[in-house]
């Protein structure tokens, strides 16, 4: 994986997350029906949970009390038992929207701020070696497996002095600091690997370590820098513990997780408000996702996979 | 999200750049402009956002303070690195080399030690104290979570969380990518992704999805309309209350982090298998090894330590996991777990100490881990 990760050659896609194996001709490629049934089960399985949310909020409110989502597929080109009127209803009376401009109004600071705080710091334990790098770094590497509870009581108090509960600065700092380990650990691995030609010729030609690092390292770093971004778009978009604990539950902050969490617990039996909410909640990683998946493929692998 | 455990990695060391004997001064001088670099663009941050009341007053434009939070957080940082480059350059060259590697990795050091290590020390701190603070009980509230039969309902559900989700979240990832590595690239790609689909989706989405999977209707409330009890009046036999029924409902909840995780371990899985030497699994059937054997003996071995790092990562995914319990039960009907007590204690009830006590709780058990990580990557460095 590592000779993988360092050579800039294009993102792996799901089914060829690995080096290209050339299969060797003859090897029993099966295609049984066993296989494929069983992979078309489990893949089913998987997804029936979802397609019964997205199908539900599309239904008018009588019917999801009614009747099971699964019942529209007895008449299932009638487009008129359709209706986003749950959507509707949830943006609006519900406050999703608000809450759905909040959500993008944590995230995209929440994402970008880490980053050129890691981008420099991994550049840092990368290309220089200096008293303390080992043990800075390790501290680093701990701070990967704590648990964020273990935070949460000193800094809600500490907000608590500074009137910073209930803010987004707040909110955007807490995730920046929670962030940080993933970052800098997924770009230290990628930025050492950078060879190390390119910066001795660049130094060379004049070039400074601010000025390597900005022209050489930012550039050929864009995959690692990218896929983290996704993790932290994704982290900060669903996590509900630190909105939850920093930001609170007022309508005039809240983020679409803890309003949606809310809407559980005051409108548990509201299916066709549920099912509408949870999914306004789940639109934007869903693009997300599948726009970037190999980009995401890829720093899941370069975080954890043997080389 | 998940939090990679580290692997070892055999990774050509890098050669570091800067070996002047400048990057080892010790001089009083430049310690104290290498404490100052680090701390320069955490003080100008917090200073920053901590002053200016603008950005914390609720009516404010809420685009305009995104739009100053990423120019001072990107620009702004940015602009701040650069200047220190420029007044490290003019510093003669020893000390300036001295300076600099503090000046690029410090500040994120200092955000990590302002977020993470004083807060954890404060932790500590505080789960010897009581619900508000101020005073010192000694061990009371750590006796209270061993002794009362509420934290230990929580041990107890959390620790089966643990060992059954992290093994069948593999086992089942390792098996789809087994088996869709048979498949055209297209299909596998194809049944892939819905497998993998579900970690775009928060534990708080995945809470309502399933709670809709689940839902129960007592007799003569109308049709069943959760696919579970569906498939049950379907097929003759009483719905269920499945979150309500002790003990099993804490495998139903399980069931919703699986199907989260699978897809994690799965892509992972599948990326190592696919890095079998071909050769070998060739080897192994002309020498007449069925397909099985194959696979306990050739694969399993050769991705035998990536397993061991996704079940890892998905043993602390598990033990760190809140949301869906608190979205599915709030933790009642004996369905509370460790991480979940700790939110309801400190945040609900208010009780710091009993909060603390939790989640000193949840740091020591990862503890283990956490020395591993530090020494495989301490091995690591040692080879470059």
């Amino acid at each position: 994986m590592t000779a993988e990760t360092a050579s800039a050659g294009a993102a792996p896609s799901l089914a060829n997350v690995s080096q290209d194996a050339t299969r060797v001709p003859g090897e029993p490629k099966s295609r049984s029906w066993l296989v494929r049934a069983l992979v078309l089960v489990i893949a089913v399985a998987w997804t029936v949970p979802t397609a019964g949310l997205l199908i539900s909020s599309l239904r008018p409110e009588v019917d999801v009390s009614g009747t099971g989502w699964w019942t529209i597929f007895a008449h299932p080109f009638e487009l008129t038992q359709f209706t986003v009127a749950n959507y509707e209803r949830v943006l609006t009376a519900e406050g999703l929207f608000g809450a759905f401009i909040n959500s993008l109004i944590v995230t995209i600071p929440a994402t970008v701020i880490p980053i050129t705080l890691a981008a420099f710091a991994a550049y840092g334990f990368a290309w220089t070696r200096f008293r303390g790098r080992s043990f800075l770094f390790a501290i680093v590497v701990g701070l990967l497996v704590v648990p964020l509870q273990m935070s949460l009581v000193p800094l809600l108090r500490l907000y608590g002095n500074y009137d910073l509960v209930g803010t987004f600065v707040g909110v955007w700092l807490a995730h920046t600091g929670f962030g940080l380990p993933l970052a800098i650990y997924l770009l230290y691995n990628y930025i050492s690997q950078l060879p190390k030609d390119i910066f001795e010729s660049a130094y060379i030609d004049g070039a400074t370590p601010f000025t390597a690092f900005t022209r050489l390292v930012l550039p050929l770093s864009f995959p690692a820098i990218a896929s983290f971004a996704i993790f932290q778009f994704l982290w900060v978009w669903n996590d509900l513990l630190v909105s939850l604990v920093f930001l609170g539950t007022n309508p005039d902050v809240a983020v679409l997780t803890a309003r949606v969490s809310q809407l559980v617990g005051s409108r548990g039996a509201a299916w066709h408000l549920l099912t509408a909410g949870a999914f306004v909640s789940m639109v934007v990683p869903l693009i997300v996702f599948l726009a970037l998946q190999r980009f995401f493929v890829r720093g899941l692998l370069a975080g954890s996979v043997k080389g | 999200m998940t939090t990679p455990a580290v692997a070892p990695v055999d990774e050509v060391p890098p050669q570091p750049i800067s070996e002047d004997p400048g990057a080892r001064n010790n001089s009083l001088a430049a310690w104290l402009l290498r404490i100052g670099s680090a701390l320069v663009i955490p003080a100008v941050l917090i200073l920053f956002f901590f002053t200016f009341d603008f950005l914390k007053q609720e009516d404010t434009n809420k685009l305009l303070q995104v739009a100053v939070a990423v120019a001072v957080g990107v620009g702004g940082i940015w602009l701040l690195y650069w200047g220190m480059d420029r007044a490290i350059s003019v510093m003669p060259e020893q000390i300036g080399n001295a300076v600099r590697p503090f000046a690029f990795a410090g500040p994120a050091m200092v955000l990590l030690g302002f977020y993470l290590v004083y807060p954890a020390v404060n932790t500590f701190i505080l789960s010897f104290q009581s619900a508000d603070g101020d005073e010192f009980v000694g061990l009371a509230n750590f006796q209270r979570i061993f002794t009362e039969e509420t934290y230990l309902i929580s041990i107890r559900n959390s620790v089966i969380w643990v060992i059954l989700v992290p093994i069948v979240a593999v086992v089942i990832g390792l098996g789809f990518a087994t088996l869709s590595d048979r498949l055209g690239k297209r299909s596998e790609t194809v049944a892939k992704s819905m497998i993998f689909l579900p970690m775009a989706i928060s534990f708080v989405g995945a809470s309502v999805v399933w709670r809709f999977v689940y839902n129960f209707r007592p007799e003569g409330f109308g049709e069943q309309i959760g696919l579970l009890n569906a498939v049950k009046v379907a097929t003759g036999t009483d719905p269920v209350d499945w979150i309500s029924i002790p003990l099993w409902n804490n495998l139903f909840l399980m069931v919703i982090l699986i199907w989260l995780q699978v897809g994690f371990a799965m892509v992972i899985l599948s990326s190592a298998i696919k890095a079998v030497p071909v050769d070998e699994i060739e080897a192994s059937r002309i020498d007449g090894a069925n397909e099985w054997q194959v696979f306990r003996k050739i694969v399993v071995p050769s991705i035998a330590s990536t397993l061991v790092v996704v079940w890892t990562t998905v043993l602390i995914t598990t033990w760190k996991v809140f949301d869906i319990v608190f979205v599915m039960t709030g933790g009642g009907f004996d369905t509370s777990v460790v991480a979940e007590r700790m939110v309801t204690e400190f945040f609900t009830f208010g009780n710091d100490g009993m909060g603390s006590a939790l989640a000193v709780l949840l740091f020591v058990a990862v503890l283990p881990i956490l020395v591993i990580n530090v020494k495989r990557f301490q091995e690591q460095e040692r080879l470059r």
